[in-house]
């Protein structure tokens, strides 16, 4: 029983960190405070699951969640080419609210809030992962392939015209570089890992409902980015790790469960507070949150 | 005279730009010549930084045009200007301040779209003549050492010198510098005069803003003078000394 608690959180760490990883591109490397990435994350799992049921195989249904986000991602970089800061965060906010809205409302296909329960765990080259223990053996192998990818990319020299957009546009730009280009491909890469992510999640929980995509499921992951810290990778797995381990003592004390949902909240708000008090640039980070 | 010295690089024909009811640039028409060191000075608020932000398309002049080379380059969006060999710093510090030195100049190498998979993946690694070049811009501005710092911890005039470095390190055919001295030590200032009379010699082409006449008389070849968004004065720097107008753009009456 408790091994199997353990295999749960591992493989919500592996889900979280992916879906952290792939925010920390638009907004750690990138500087795009990006508050629409939970919609990335819902695209991923209503598509892959909605494939799954009809048919497709899990290999095809994972790549399609993060192509379709990817594309989701290209859709929302052309309105807010221009945009900056805290108007580019409300934008993104919105894309989440209208994506949110869409998963309620076109119930033919979403089947609004009564969720898509049901979707089978995948399975893949003839293995099944059913088990939560090979489910996680799946989890871990993804992770780490969207880990080394990221790594790659950020670190390329694309990475670095990210990272030269995020401390200054303008100089980037009479450099020479073609920067709204850069931050729509940076928001596509970010929004395909967390299609990826959402694909995942999907397969594990087997049952989404539009509630789980709201704008409130995406504060844990905000808060692995900054306490991580901006465009640090292994800041990201730290901070993941704490994030999705913290609130778990909730769980063993007897409180109902109409508090400890609020209670997660607080200790998430408190984190958020504590970190750009003391520690602004986060554990491993470099570049402080302005 | 040879022919190339006195070839126009850069033209400007009948520039404005408002503000409001402000006319930060008035009808401007000048030229900048190929090989020669061309200076734009002025009272604050003269509308000098508003030029070089019209020629580089930072701003959308209101009327006028910019011929680079020959080339209409007034509707151009500002990567493309740079493409094209205008190379530029501000009047400040613009540096990315969360990237080491050696990053900062990294970038400023040519833009190739051609390998982008390539580049996304990481699998072109720096080649060994940007090492090179690298060493070597470094070791003009004496600051070999910093190449691994974050640009944020270096001091105001060693950030101005460094930007100078990253403006000139890509091949370039014109040097658009503003003030690049203001707030610096003699000793800095001594040393980028150098820096940039050593570019003159090599044939390059500059065009700077400066407020420091006497660092300005000692290198230009051609002094443009601006007051009030209108320019009231040409000529060489021995001519603009004696000009009655800008001693009293610059003294008042």
């Amino acid at each position: 029983m408790i091994e199997q608690y353990f295999v749960h959180l591992l493989i919500l760490i592996g889900i979280y960190l992916i879906l952290a990883m792939s925010l920390q591109i638009s907004i750690g490397f990138t500087g795009m405070l990006n508050l629409g990435h939970i919609a990335f994350f819902a695209i991923g799992a209503y598509t892959s699951a909605l494939l799954i049921l009809n048919g497709f195989p899990f290999w095809f249904a994972f790549l399609s969640a993060g192509i379709l986000a990817m594309i989701f991602g290209y859709v929302l970089s052309l309105p807010i080419k221009k945009l900056k800061g805290d108007y580019l965060a409300l934008a993104t906010m919105g894309f989440s609210f209208v994506i949110y809205a869409i998963l309620l409302n076109w119930t033919k296909l979403t089947r609004g809030p009564l969720g898509i329960p049901g979707i089978p765990k995948p399975s893949l080259l003839g293995i099944n992962f059913s088990s939560n223990f090979s489910f996680l053996v799946l989890t871990l192998i993804i992770c780490a392939i969207c880990y080394f990818l990221i790594k790659r990319v950020t670190y390329s020299s694309f990475g670095k015209v990210l990272e030269s957009i995020r401390d200054d546009e303008l100089a980037s730009k009479t450099l020479g570089k073609n920067t709204s280009k850069a931050k729509s491909l940076s928001l596509m890469i970010s929004a395909f890992f967390a299609g990826l992510a959402g694909s995942l999640y999907a397969h594990y929980i087997t049952y989404i409902d539009p509630s789980s995509f709201t704008i409130m499921a995406l504060v844990p992951v905000l808060c692995i980015v900054i306490m991580g810290g901006l465009a640090s990778l292994r800041g990201t797995l730290i901070a993941t790790m704490i994030i999705v381990l913290l609130p778990e003592p909730l769980r063993f004390m007897s409180f109902p469960s109409s508090v400890v949902g609020p209670m997660r909240q607080i200790i998430y708000a408190l984190i958020l507070l504590l970190i750009l008090l003391y520690k602004p640039k986060g554990i491993y980070g470099k570049v402080e949150i302005e | 005279m040879e022919k190339w010295r006195s070839s126009k690089m850069l033209k400007i024909q009948n520039l404005s730009k408002h503000f409001g009811g402000i006319k930060a640039v008035s009808n401007c028409s000048f030229e900048v010549r190929k090989g020669k060191i061309t200076a734009l000075i002025g009272p604050n608020g003269s509308g000098k930084s508003t030029v070089f932000n019209l020629i580089s398309g930072v701003l959308k002049a209101d009327s006028g045009k910019v011929l680079f080379e020959g080339k209409e380059i007034i509707s151009m969006p500002i990567d493309k200007i740079s493409n094209l060999g205008i190379s530029r710093i501000f009047q400040k510090s613009r540096l990315f301040n969360n990237l080491t030195i050696k990053e900062n100049l990294l970038l400023a190498f040519g833009n190739e779209d051609e390998k982008f998979w390539k580049n996304l993946f990481g699998l072109n690694k720096i080649t060994k003549e940007k090492e090179e070049k690298i060493k070597e811009m470094l070791k003009l501005i004496k600051m070999q050492e910093f190449e691994g710092k974050y640009a944020r911890s270096l001091s105001y005039g060693q950030k101005r010198l460094v930007e100078i470095v990253r403006a000139i390190i890509n091949p370039y055919k014109l040097l658009m510098l503003d003030e690049p001295v203001a707030g610096v030590t003699p000793l800095l200032r001594k040393e980028l005069s150098e820096i940039l009379l050593k570019l003159k010699g090599q044939g390059e082409t500059i065009f700077i803003i400066e407020h420091d006449m006497n660092f300005i008389l000692n290198l230009a070849d051609e002094v443009i003078v601006m007051d009030e968004g209108k320019i009231i004065a040409r000529g060489t720097p021995s001519q603009i000394k004696s000009n009655k107008k800008v001693l009293e753009a610059y003294l008042g009456n």
